[in-house]
């Protein structure tokens, strides 16, 4: 039997989609467990990604990993489950791990894949320099999916959904304000990103970087020099001490491809590189590179996305 | 405010990364190992600016073996007061926090720190699981960190954004960029670290609950392939009708 553990507060995001996915992988006997507000017709939605059940606590806001790790302790012991799954993202890494301690489950932080034959785990480690295969000894293991490791897959039909409450106690952190620019792709869930470095000289020459990306439905990223400097905010700083993504398509611009930011782009499935000197490093690490003019050859790529989206309707 | 920071080793961003022991075990040799960056430029420094601001005591704890007394030394350069190894050979996280939640139980901390993960393993589950262990609240991610009497406020990283919340100590915060500005130790510093007392206690007999059965480099890209900087047409082309990716 797996649990897996959803945060559906605003509603089933990708990576709630993919780690059900990841959790009808493993077993034929998925139960979800979640808090927060959307709606029992959207949360019945995650029996056709493999749920036999919802369950889902309306009081718990999902601020605090305490409550939520007594809550899915609460649930895993419940329905008996061998293994929880949770998403690696803030809420996993915040409560998988006071879970793991809870239940005296082996935790495999950050998996990139189902479990191979020998029951090991394969994760990221060196920051994306390599990969590692985690066996877990305890009876029950904890598994936290990185986003975008595995596609959501539609395999059964909508599920029942219940309500649960009394399990998670209080909360110990309130929350004073919550700041959210709208209208942009959080970082970590885009499957499409679009990045600049220093090769644009300024922070006035970002427009174009924005244009592709709306161009292309991409979020923005930048380097760590253009984060450290103010350029840019420090959300978007991608690399081995800022943010690591793995998105299909990663498109940078103006960047060398240091050691340390090739360290937080290497799981991307697709990477374009635009330099003007044919010398820089992170050519060794693309598919496609184009040697040129950031300013020239960025306006030409949108002008020719947006044709290609012309025709795609 | 008593503060204790968790600090690890970690190699040399620059390390080159092999394996040895047929592929089950990383190899040292000529590695340069550093303190955690998140847990020295971020957890370490604030702890630091906290004492100096409101006063208090900040001690450092690390799990590891007499090697590690370089990093140790380091973080005590920069301006811990005191430090504790816990004597061990850590296989995995959970050891790693029974060990220190175990000896931070008794000791009456108003705040634990760590880093938000080490740049080795990435696994971001130290600090949780001492939360857990030790039956406190945990705030992860947080960018920005003020106390005032038992109260702290802090920011922390949400998926899209940031927020604001409020948490009465002790309690265990793990830390990222933003919290602090990286400290570089000066001579006096250096001088002062050697004869800070670093006190080393054996570690407790602890079952592990993971281990890396074997490691492997990531398949290398093929050859990039070159594409006209004046025909992006060509580019988009194919990027959705080979790479697939659009």
């Amino acid at each position: 039997m797996v649990l897996v553990y959803i945060n559906s507060t605003t509603g089933l995001s990708k990576a709630a989609l993919e780690t059900v996915t990841y959790g009808k992988k493993l077993s034929g006997d998925v139960t979800v467990i979640t808090n927060g507000s959307a709606s029992n017709e959207q949360l019945a939605q995650l029996g056709e990604y493999g749920a036999s059940k919802v369950l889902v606590d309306r009081s718990v806001d999902g601020e605090d990993p305490q409550q939520l790790a007594r809550l899915v302790a609460a649930v895993a012991d419940q329905v008996s489950a061998s293994t929880v799954i949770f998403s690696h993202d803030i809420y996993g890494k915040a409560v998988a791990p006071r879970l793991s301690v809870r239940m005296k489950a082996g935790l495999v932080a950050g998996a990139i894949a189902v479990p191979e034959a020998d029951g090991s785990v394969k994760v990221n480690v060196f920051s994306g320099k390599a990969v590692g295969f985690v066996k877990v000894a305890s009876a029950k293991q904890i598994i936290s999916l990185l986003p975008n490791s595995i596609q959501p897959e539609k395999t059964g039909s909508a599920c029942s959904v219940e309500e649960t409450s009394g399990l998670a106690g209080a909360s110990a952190i309130s929350v004073l304000e919550t700041k959210k620019p709208e209208g942009n792709i959080p970082l970590p869930e885009a499957e499409l990103v679009v990045s600049a470095g220093r090769g644009l000289k300024g922070p006035e020459n970002w427009g174009m970087i924005e244009e592709l990306a709306t161009a292309l439905g991409a979020a923005t990223a930048c380097s760590r020099p253009v984060a450290d400097i103010g350029w840019r905010p420090h959300h978007e700083h991608v690399g081995q001490t800022g943010v690591a993504i793995r998105p299909n398509l990663y498109i940078a611009v103006g960047i060398s491809g240091a050691i340390q930011h090739l360290a937080g782009v290497n799981g991307s499935k697709v990477i374009v590189v635009v330099n003007t000197d044919t010398e820089a490093p992170f050519f060794k690490a693309a598919d496609y590179g184009v040697v040129g003019d950031a300013f020239e050859v960025i306006p030409r790529l949108t002008e020719a996305v947006k044709r290609f989206k012309a025709t795609q309707h | 405010m008593n503060i204790l920071v968790c600090i690890s080793k970690a190699p040399d961003t620059t390390s080159k990364i092999a394996f040895t022991n047929n592929s089950t075990q990383f190899d040292e040799n000529g590695v340069q190992f550093i303190v955690n960056p998140y847990d020295e430029w971020y957890a370490l420094v604030r702890a630091l600016e906290l004492k100096e601001t409101i006063g208090g005591n900040v001690t450092i704890v690390t799990v590891g073996t007499a090697t590690d007394e370089a990093i140790i030394r380091k973080a005590l350069a920069i301006g811990a007061d005191e430090a504790v190894r816990i004597d061990a050979d850590p296989k995995d996280a959970y050891f790693v926090a029974m060990q220190i939640s175990s000896y931070a139980k008794a000791k009456g901390f108003d705040l634990v720190m760590t880093g938000k993960e080490t740049i080795n393993y990435n696994g971001s589950q130290v600090g949780g699981m001492i939360a857990e262990a030790m039956d406190l609240p945990f705030v992860s991610l947080a960018t920005k960190l003020d106390a005032n009497g038992t109260k702290l406020t802090l920011e922390r990283e949400i998926v899209g954004g940031v927020q604001v919340v409020e948490v009465q100590t002790p309690a265990v915060i793990s830390c990222a960029k933003g919290m602090a500005e990286q400290r570089i130790p000066n001579m006096r510093g250096i001088m002062a670290a050697r004869t800070k007392p670093l006190t080393v206690i054996p570690a407790e007999a602890v079952e592990d609950l993971t281990s890396y059965v074997t490691y492997s480099m990531p398949n290398a890209k093929s050859s990039v392939k070159m594409i006209d900087p004046s025909n992006m047409d060509e580019l988009v082309a194919l990027l959705h009708n080979e790479a697939k990716v659009i």
